[in-house]
Order: C-alpha cells, then sequence, then structure tokens
C-alpha cells in the first residue's frame, strides 16, 4: 500500500505542477507539452483508482489526438507572446478572487451535501472490469444522453466543413474516379503514318 | 423488452427528425447539384411528418428513456410550436439565401438539428438531456450565424455567440453542478423532492438558482445578460435571425419549466425575486434602448428584450395561470418576430438589405399590402387593442396582478407605452414618409409573401379569438405545477 | 495491479527482471532487423548487402552502433537546447512502453492487464511527440515540414487503427491481449481473426506500416523532397534513438498483428505434429513473417504523396471499418454468432 500512496503524490505533485506551469509558460509550445504532462499524470492517478478504462481514454483521445493537433497548430502559429501576457498580472486578482469563490462554494457543497457523505466504496472484486460496467451503462441507461452527444458531434462535423470547405476554381486536385476510368483510347489515337504511294 | 426501452415510442418524434436530418444531408450532397430544392422540401416534409407523429402522441404522458425524457401536455404543445416556427423560417428562406449565394442543404439540415435540440429540452426530464439539448441547440446557432463566413459582420456575430453562449452554458452547467452537489440526483423529479428537505435560505440552493436563472435569462436575452441579442440579431443572415427569435425561445422558456417549475417550485420564493430583478431590468432596458435603433433588426432585438420582460411577468406570478399565460406570451412572441423578420426578407433583395427604418418609408405607395401587414406586426408588437399582442399582454398583467404585485404590472403598462413610441414610429414612416428615391423595386416572391400575409393576419385573428390559443396553453401547463 | 504492489518489494525487483528479460532481446532483433532489412533488400535488388564485417555481414549492426554510439550529437546553434535532446527519449520511451502489455504466451507478459488492447493503442499514439518535438526544436524546416506531416498522418491512421481494433473487441469480447488470442483457439488457422476480420486485419496492417513512418508511408522523411524530415539535423545517439524507437515498433506491430489476427502462439494446423513446438516459436515466426511483409512493400511500393496518404486514411480506411463493424455487428446478432465466437 506505502507504494500507492507515494505513487498517488507523486502523480498529484508533478499534476499540479504541470497544470500550474501550462498557464505560467511563456512559450505556447511548452505550455501545450505541459498540458501533455498534466493529462498523463491525471490518467495516471485514474489508473492508479483502479479506473483503468478512464485513464488510457484519456490518454488515447485528449494525449494521442487532440494534443496532437493543438501542438500541431501552436507551431505553426507565430504568437506574440509579451503581448498575450500584457495584463496578465492585472487581471489576476480577480481571477484568483473567482477561483477561490468558486472553490469555497464546492467545499460547501461537499460538506453539507449528501455527497459529502457517501461512504467509501468498498474493496474492488478481484474480476472488475470496469470498461464492460461502463459500456453497459452507456448502452442501455444513459443510451438517450449518449446519443445526443454523438448527434452534437454529427452537427460539429458538419458546422465546421459548411463553414471551411469551399472548392477554389483551378486547383489542380486529383480526380481518382476519372483516373481510374481512362481507357488507352482516351489517351492514345493510333494514325497511320504509312509512306503515301508514290 | 428492456426496462430502458419501456415507452421508447414516446420519442418517435426526435427520431424521426433525427433519421431526416440525415435524410436531408445526404439527400443534398447527392442531389443537391441538380434539385437544388431538396433540402428545402424534405425539410418542410420533415415538419410536417414530425407534426403528425407529434399529433398521435397527444394525450399520452410518461416518462422513457430510464427517466431521461418526459412526455406530458407541454412537451407536445411546445414541439407543435417549434415545428410552426421552423417551418416558416424554411418558407420564408428561399430566395433571400439564394440573393446571397448561401441557398445550400446545410442551413437547412442545421434547422433541424437545432429543432432536434429544442424538442430535447422541451422534453427533458433530466439535467443530463436537458443541458444536452440546449447545447445541441446552441452549436447548431453558433454555425447558423456565421454561415453567410465571406460576411465579415456575421462572421464576427458567430463569435461573439459562440463565446457569450459558452459562458452561460458554463453558468448554467455550474449552477447544474450546485444542485446536484446539493441533491445528490440529476433528475428534475428527485431533484424537487430532495428540495423539500432543504431550506430556501441555503446558501449553495441560492447560488445554484442564481447560476441557472443567470443561464437561462442569457439564452432567453433578458437584461442585464442580453448583450449579445443586438450584434448577433444584426450580423446574423437575417433568415437565421428570424430563427433565433423563434423555436429557441420556446426552448428556453422550456428551460424555466423544466428546470425552475417542474424541479424548484418549491423553491418559488427564491427564484422569483430574482426573476422580478430581470423583469425589471428588461423592461426598462429593452423599451427605453430601442426608441435609439436606427435599424429595424436592431430594433426588434431590443423589443425582444423587453417582451422578455413582458413575459417574465406571468412567470413572477408563480401560479398555473401565469405560466400558461407566458407560455401564451412566448408563442406570440414567436409569431411577431417570424412575421416582422419575414417582412426584412420580403423587401430584401440581392445586394440590398431593407433592415434601416428608411427602408420603410413610404411602403404604403409603393406596396399597400405588405404596409397593410406590417402595421399589423408592428400594432401587435406594440400590443394595441384589436391584435394578439394585446391579449398576450393583457394575461400577463393579469395573472401577476392576481399574484399580488401590482406594483409590477404597473411599471410593465407604463413602459408598453413608452414601447409604443418605436412601433409606431414604423407605421408613421411606412404612412406618411415619401419613398427614398433611390429604393429599388420590390423582388415578387409569392411564397414567402403568402407565407407571411398569413403569419400576419393570424395576429390578427387571434387577438379577435384568442380562446382556443390560451386553452391550449392552459393544457400545455396541466400537470407541470 | 493491487495484488502486485500487496506483494512487496521483490515484486518490484521480480518486474524489474521481467523488463529486463523482454528489452534485452528487443533490443538485439532490432539490431539485427536492421542487417535483416539491408539484406532482405540488397537481395530484391539484386545485390548482395553487407557482407563485409563477421562472417557475412554478421557483426555490421554492432559495428553501426559502436559507430554511432562514439559520434558527437552535433545541436544546431538555434535549436531549443531541451526539446531537441528530450526529442529522441519521447520517440523511444514509448516504443519500450508498448512491450509491457505484449503477451509471448498464455499469461505470460510483464503486466497481463486486463484493458491491455486500449494501453497499446493508447501508448503506441505517443511516440509521434518525439518526432513533432524533433521537428519543431530543430528550428529547421525541413525538420518542421516533416513532424507536421507525422502529426496528421497519425491523427488519420489511428482512427482507422482504432476502429480495426473495435472489431476484434467485438469478437473477442475483452480488451485483454491474452484472451484475445486464446479466443482464436480451437481449430487451426482458419479460426483465427484474419478470416473473419479480414478488411480490419488488412486496414490494421496497413495503418500499422503508416504509423511506424515506413515506407511507402515515410513522408515524415521523405528523403527526395525534406531531405531526412524530422531527423535531418540529428546526429550519433540522439539519432540512433529515433532509430531503435522506429524499429523497435515495426516488431512491436508485427508481434500485436500476430497477436489479434493470427491466432498468437497457435499452431497453424492443430495436429500433434506441429503443436509440439513451443507457443513461442510460432509467435515469433508469425512475426518474422509480417516483418519480413515490412520490408517486402517498402522494397516494392513508391513513396505515397502527401494528399494522397490522407485520402487513403480518410476516405478509404475509414469508411471500409465503419462498414465492417456494422456488418460483424449483425453477423454477431444471427445464428452465425456461434462460428465467429
Amino acid at each position: 500500500m506505502i507504494i500507492t500512496t507515494i505513487l498517488f503524490y507523486l502523480f498529484s505533485a508533478i499534476l499540479l505542477g504541470s497544470a500550474t506551469a501550462v498557464i505560467t509558460a511563456r512559450n505556447p509550445v511548452y505550455a501545450s507539452l505541459f498540458l501533455v504532462l498534466a493529462f498523463f499524470n491525471a490518467a495516471a492517478l485514474f489508473i492508479l483508482l483502479g479506473a483503468e478504462f478512464l485513464g488510457l481514454i484519456l490518454i488515447l483521445v485528449y494525449v494521442g489526438a487532440v494534443m496532437v493537433l493543438f501542438l500541431f497548430v501552436v507551431m505553426m502559429l507565430d504568437i506574440n507572446l509579451t503581448r498575450l501576457k500584457e495584463g496578465f498580472l492585472s487581471y489576476l486578482p480577480l481571477g484568483l478572487a473567482i477561483a477561490i469563490l468558486g472553490v469555497l462554494e464546492l467545499a460547501v457543497v461537499f460538506w453539507t451535501s449528501p455527497l459529502g457523505h457517501i461512504p467509501a466504496p468498498g474493496p474492488i472484486p478481484a474480476n472488475a472490469d470496469n470498461t464492460r460496467a461502463l459500456g453497459v451503462l452507456l448502452y442501455t441507461h444513459y443510451l438517450y444522453p449518449f446519443e445526443i452527444a454523438a448527434v452534437i458531434l454529427l452537427v460539429a462535423i458538419i458546422a465546421a466543413i459548411a463553414l471551411t470547405l469551399r472548392r477554389r476554381q483551378g486547383t489542380k486536385t486529383q480526380s481518382i474516379d476519372a483516373q481510374m476510368a481512362v481507357r488507352a483510347k482516351d489517351r492514345i489515337s493510333l494514325v497511320n503514318l504509312r509512306r503515301p504511294e508514290q | 423488452m428492456n426496462a430502458f426501452l419501456l415507452h421508447w415510442t414516446f420519442a418517435i418524434p426526435e427520431i424521426w427528425v433525427l433519421i431526416m436530418a440525415c435524410v436531408v444531408l445526404l439527400a443534398d450532397l447527392y442531389l443537391g447539384e441538380r434539385l437544388r430544392d431538396v433540402a428545402p422540401v424534405l425539410t418542410v416534409l420533415t415538419l410536417l411528418g414530425a407534426a403528425v407523429l407529434t399529433f398521435f402522441e397527444l394525450g399520452q404522458s410518461g416518462t422513457t428513456f430510464a427517466g431521461l425524457l418526459v412526455l406530458d401536455p407541454f412537451t407536445n404543445v411546445a414541439e407543435l410550436f417549434s415545428y410552426l416556427a421552423v417551418l416558416m423560417v424554411v418558407l420564408y428562406s428561399r430566395r433571400y439565401l439564394m440573393d446571397r449565394g448561401i441557398y445550400r442543404g446545410e442551413i437547412y439540415v442545421l434547422l433541424l438539428f437545432a429543432l432536434l435540440g429544442v424538442m430535447v429540452m422541451v422534453s427533458g426530464a433530466n439535467l443530463l438531456s436537458i443541458y444536452l439539448g440546449l447545447e445541441l441547440l446552441a452549436l447548431s446557432q453558433y454555425a447558423l450565424v456565421a454561415f453567410n463566413r465571406d460576411s465579415l459582420v456575421a462572421t464576427e456575430a458567430g463569435l461573439k455567440y459562440f463565446v457569450l453562449g459558452a459562458l452561460a452554458s458554463g453558468l448554467l452547467l455550474y449552477g447544474m453542478s450546485l444542485l446536484y452537489g446539493l441533491t445528490g440526483t440529476l433528475e428534475v423529479r428527485h431533484i424537487a423532492a430532495a428540495l423539500v428537505n432543504v431550506t430556501s435560505s441555503n446558501l449553495i440552493l441560492v447560488f445554484a438558482l442564481v447560476f441557472i436563472v443567470a443561464g437561462i435569462a442569457f439564452k432567453l436575452g433578458a437584461a442585464p445578460f442580453h448583450m449579445w441579442l443586438p450584434d448577433v440579431y444584426q450580423g446574423a443572415p437575417t433568415v437565421v435571425t428570424t430563427f433565433l427569435a423563434s423555436a429557441p425561445k420556446i426552448g428556453a422558456f422550456a428551460l424555466i419549466i423544466r428546470l425552475l417549475v417542474d424541479g424548484g417550485y418549491g423553491m418559488l420564493e427564491s427564484w422569483q425575486q430574482i426573476f422580478i430583478a430581470l423583469t425589471l431590468v428588461s423592461l426598462v432596458v429593452g423599451n427605453l434602448i430601442a426608441i435609439a435603433q436606427q435599424n429595424l433588426k436592431r430594433m426588434l432585438a431590443y423589443s425582444t428584450v423587453g417582451h422578455v420582460g413582458f413575459l417574465s411577468l406571468g412567470i413572477v406570478a408563480g401560479t398555473e395561470a401565469g405560466f400558461a399565460s407566458a407560455f401564451f406570451y412566448t408563442i406570440v412572441y414567436v409569431l411577431m418576430s417570424l412575421a416582422g423578420f419575414g417582412m426584412i426578407l420580403l423587401l430584401t433583395r440581392a445586394g440590398f438589405e431593407a433592415d434601416r427604418i428608411d427602408d420603410f418609408k413610404g411602403l404604403s405607395q409603393r406596396k399597400p399590402w405588405y404596409a397593410f401587414l406590417m402595421l399589423i406586426i408592428m400594432f401587435s408588437m406594440a400590443g394595441v387593442p384589436p391584435t394578439v399582442g394585446f391579449y398576450a399582454k393583457l394575461a400577463v398583467f393579469q395573472a401577476v396582478i392576481a399574484a399580488g404585485y401590482v406594483w409590477l404590472a404597473v411599471i410593465g403598462v407604463l413602459l408598453a407605452v413608452i414601447g409604443a413610441f418605436y412601433y409606431l414610429r414604423v407605421v408613421k414612416v411606412m404612412y406618411f414618409d415619401a419613398p427614398e428615391p433611390e429604393s429599388g423595386p420590390i423582388v415578387r416572391d409569392d411564397l414567402a409573401s403568402a407565407t407571411l400575409s398569413i403569419n400576419s393576419l393570424a395576429l390578427l385573428v387571434l387577438g379577435i379569438v384568442p380562446g382556443p390559443l390560451m386553452a391550449f396553453c392552459f393544457y400545455a401547463m396541466q400537470g407541470v405545477i | 495491479m493491487h495484488d502486485f504492489y500487496q506483494t512487496g518489494w521483490w515484486a518490484v525487483i521480480w518486474s524489474i527482471i521481467k523488463i529486463v528479460i523482454v528489452v534485452v532481446p528487443l533490443l538485439l532483433g532490432v539490431a539485427y532487423l536492421t542487417l535483416a532489412e539491408r539484406k532482405v533488400i540488397g537481395y530484391m535488388q539484386v545485390r548482395l548487402g553487407p557482407n563485409r564485417v563477421g562472417f557475412r555481414g554478421s557483426l555490421q549492426p554492432i559495428a553501426d552502433a559502436l559507430k554511432l554510439m562514439f559520434k558527437e550529437v552535433i545541436i544546431p546553434t538555434s535549436a531549443n537546447r531541451f526539446l531537441f535532446l528530450a526529442a529522441p527519449v519521447l520517440a523511444f520511451v514509448p516504443a519500450l512502453l508498448v512491450w509491457a502489455a505484449v503477451p509471448f504466451g498464455p499469461d505470460v507478459a510483464i503486466s497481463n492487464m486486463n484493458a491491455g488492447l486500449l494501453y497499446v493503442l493508447a501508448i503506441a499514439g505517443l511516440g509521434v511527440y518525439g518526432i513533432i518535438v524533433a521537428g519543431w526544436a530543430s528550428n529547421s524546416k525541413y525538420a518542421f515540414l516533416g513532424a507536421m506531416r507525422a502529426a496528421a498522418q497519425l491523427v488519420a491512421y489511428e482512427i482507422a487503427m482504432g476502429f480495426a481494433l473495435v472489431g476484434v473487441l467485438m469478437l473477442a469480447q475483452t480488451l485483454n491481449l491474452s484472451k484475445i488470442v486464446e479466443a482464436q483457439a480451437g481449430g487451426g488457422f482458419w479460426s483465427w481473426y484474419w478470416l473473419p476480420l479480414f478488411p480490419f486485419f488488412l486496414v490494421y496492417f496497413i495503418s500499422g506500416v503508416a504509423e511506424t513512418n515506413r515506407a511507402p508511408f515515410d513522408v515524415a522523411e521523405g528523403e527526395s523532397e525534406i531531405v531526412a524530415g524530422f531527423h535531418v539535423e540529428y546526429s550519433g545517439m540522439a539519432f540512433a534513438l529515433f532509430f531503435l524507437a522506429e524499429y523497435a515498433n515495426m516488431i512491436f506491430v508485427s508481434l500485436l498483428t500476430t497477436v489479434l489476427f493470427l491466432g498468437g502462439w497457435y499452431a497453424p494446423i492443430n495436429t500433434p505434429l506441429l503443436t509440439w513446438i513451443p507457443g513461442l516459436v510460432w509467435l515469433l515466426l508469425k512475426t518474422a513473417f509480417l516483418l519480413y511483409v515490412f520490408l517486402w512493400i517498402r522494397a516494392t511500393f513508391p513513396r505515397y504523396r502527401y494528399d494522397q496518404i490522407m485520402r487513403l486514411g480518410w476516405k478509404v480506411f475509414i469508411p471500409v471499418t465503419i462498414a465492417w463493424i456494422v456488418v460483424v455487428g449483425i453477423a454477431l446478432e444471427t445464428p452465425m454468432r456461434a462460428i465467429l465466437r
């Protein structure tokens, strides 16, 4: 058990440290990489809790795909950092005040509400399979919100394509269908070059 | 059959709209080049089909999908009016979109998805489904507002709407999470049951209600959360503005019914106070700032704020009659804005947007019938007697007086009189000013003008016989309290 | 996992021993895979390949390793020093980490975890950070172009790869790699998943080639267009780490394909004639065959153009996998279920 505890504090410390670094890092590429580190440690915490599905999906989706695209964009942009950082200090008191207020409210909720008094979960059964458990819940009890969430993603795809896709004239894109449909007679015409009779 | 699928037939209208939205998308993709009208025609069929399906469900009630979807009279009635609103938008839209080169199927697909979002909100019995419905609606709206991506104002409006809308969703979600923390459940019925044991002075509850009401006020467009309205209404393509002012308002009203009435009716006194403040600010801000507007779309945006103030009077009343009258006001408001923006759409032509009040100068000489219709619309918005707008205002005033808030009603009447000024100014401009010399011809558009005629005359007819609609609204409120 | 910690400190030492048992042969395998590659491609192109160091070139990898070790690691002037040096490590570590879940026999693995399939998919996607960071930190336009190409390619192919694995998951009903192999037991090669999931088998293997940035998907390097892409500025051991990561990933993809689609450690025909051979041998034989296919592909196909790669990933693989998921799903609801499972 002691190893688990040590690991918990280790991962939590790195998580908090890298999360802080995300907002204080001067370079956006560093900030993104710190965010990756934060995700990674959060995933480690999930796995320590025995929720390996959530942890691995966090890595797979956020670290493996979302952050790659983030980095892709951040690296391409030439962001002027000094200008972005202007006013950071002047907004800091307000931001801190709001953050502290939020934390206090949540703390009050947890102290006074039934959520604070939920008994600790019992030991995890030996053959617990939380992937299956999650799947069963998602496809039965939460089928309806699950499907709506899917529709929201579909709308996001449609909106993104509708807003950005445009067919420009004169671009030299390849038309695979046209290429495949070509026959020899379309490209070559045989001309009779025999010397005329003299 | 599995327990969670019990009564799944209650969701048939939602399923139909979802499937048809995908059908429209694919049909437009493959046939859109040849048959340009395929998307709107299919959309109209979808709406009619959904209306028929919903009609068959009238009278049934219950929950399905493990209590995430509720079917009750309110669901049915609100869904029917949402179909009607979207149908009108589709009928108005064709020529406007063609003139601007954005007559594309995606608009109709997004409209259908937005409608689906409204339907999910209206039938949501769980914080989860309500919130997801809201997001579905909001996401479709952001895309619709920015749809004309070559227009700078439209993209600006889209971005503004997106940022502020995300903030509002965040507020709402934070309020919901506090409510969840307090009650330990996401299901609205259980929240209502759990709140019985909570005193109304509970600090968390107050915070939760403030956040939730702020989120709702934003979606509804109540002051002081109205900052986005004028810019978005003005910047968006007018077809989209027409839509924004229609079905989404029914959805926002459903948020009040589902979250505050179904869930928090026991806490009526707590949120009533917040609503009184919202009502007062909305009435003042909406009606006073609208006077200064030269742009009709902006003016209608501020008039929306004012109308929201009036309809929240009915909610402040906190009685069944109050909610019914507020619902009545919402539906009337939707019909009026459809007609108002429909008129702008009708007078607009390629390269020219008839959205300044000056564009209406001398309309009675150029097109007397349109001027007459606009007269009805403006009278109805102002609340002049034979129109339905008058009756809607009367109903909310009655409800709020019956609940004992005479002073609120007095302020409401005063601001209604002030508000009448800017509506009547439009009438004056149409009938007493000479047309501007450079105002071009009015393009003939039979479909839109027929729709507009029906829409506007309905305002008059409903004003003379408001009984059936009012009865319908009372029917919708059955079992809500 | 909880039992693992509770058994005390010696369990930690035991797992370190297990790691060494896996990693040392792996690195040797990588070394000789480079030799095999040069030999195989050499013969395919009617040349001899390396034949001077040791018996018929058998010591060539050792010589290469020594050479790389003693070369200087040059850091370009305006490169980001820290990230420049971190990038090879970022590429190499995930390439080793994935081996934690790989089963070499029934319940023989460093960690026979429940969500093994998900674990390898998640960790295998991390290798791209090494490439992206290397490309950015080098402060060179060729390196940067290579990194951008790698990022886009990874995202495109990881989706198809994930969908292909969903098919395996549907049939095996478990994410545990060991149990996935056991689910393919029974008959011979016809009961392995390559047959009912043939489109997934192809898509997974080709995506695997793409994910490891091997020819014909090696646009991130693309010698003829962008010199050597993301590792153009690297030399010495830093370069060697990228190299090691790439070859370790190749072996890993081949082994995983074997585990998922080719029946893992089972003999192709279930007769005593073949089953007396240890399962590990079969596993390595199948892996070796797939590695040979890797080399074969490289010697055969010219490099894809960038837009063609994107087209193949998004417009061919993803629709194909989605369609086949539907087919498998429907088949599982029919009497065919008994045959498939």
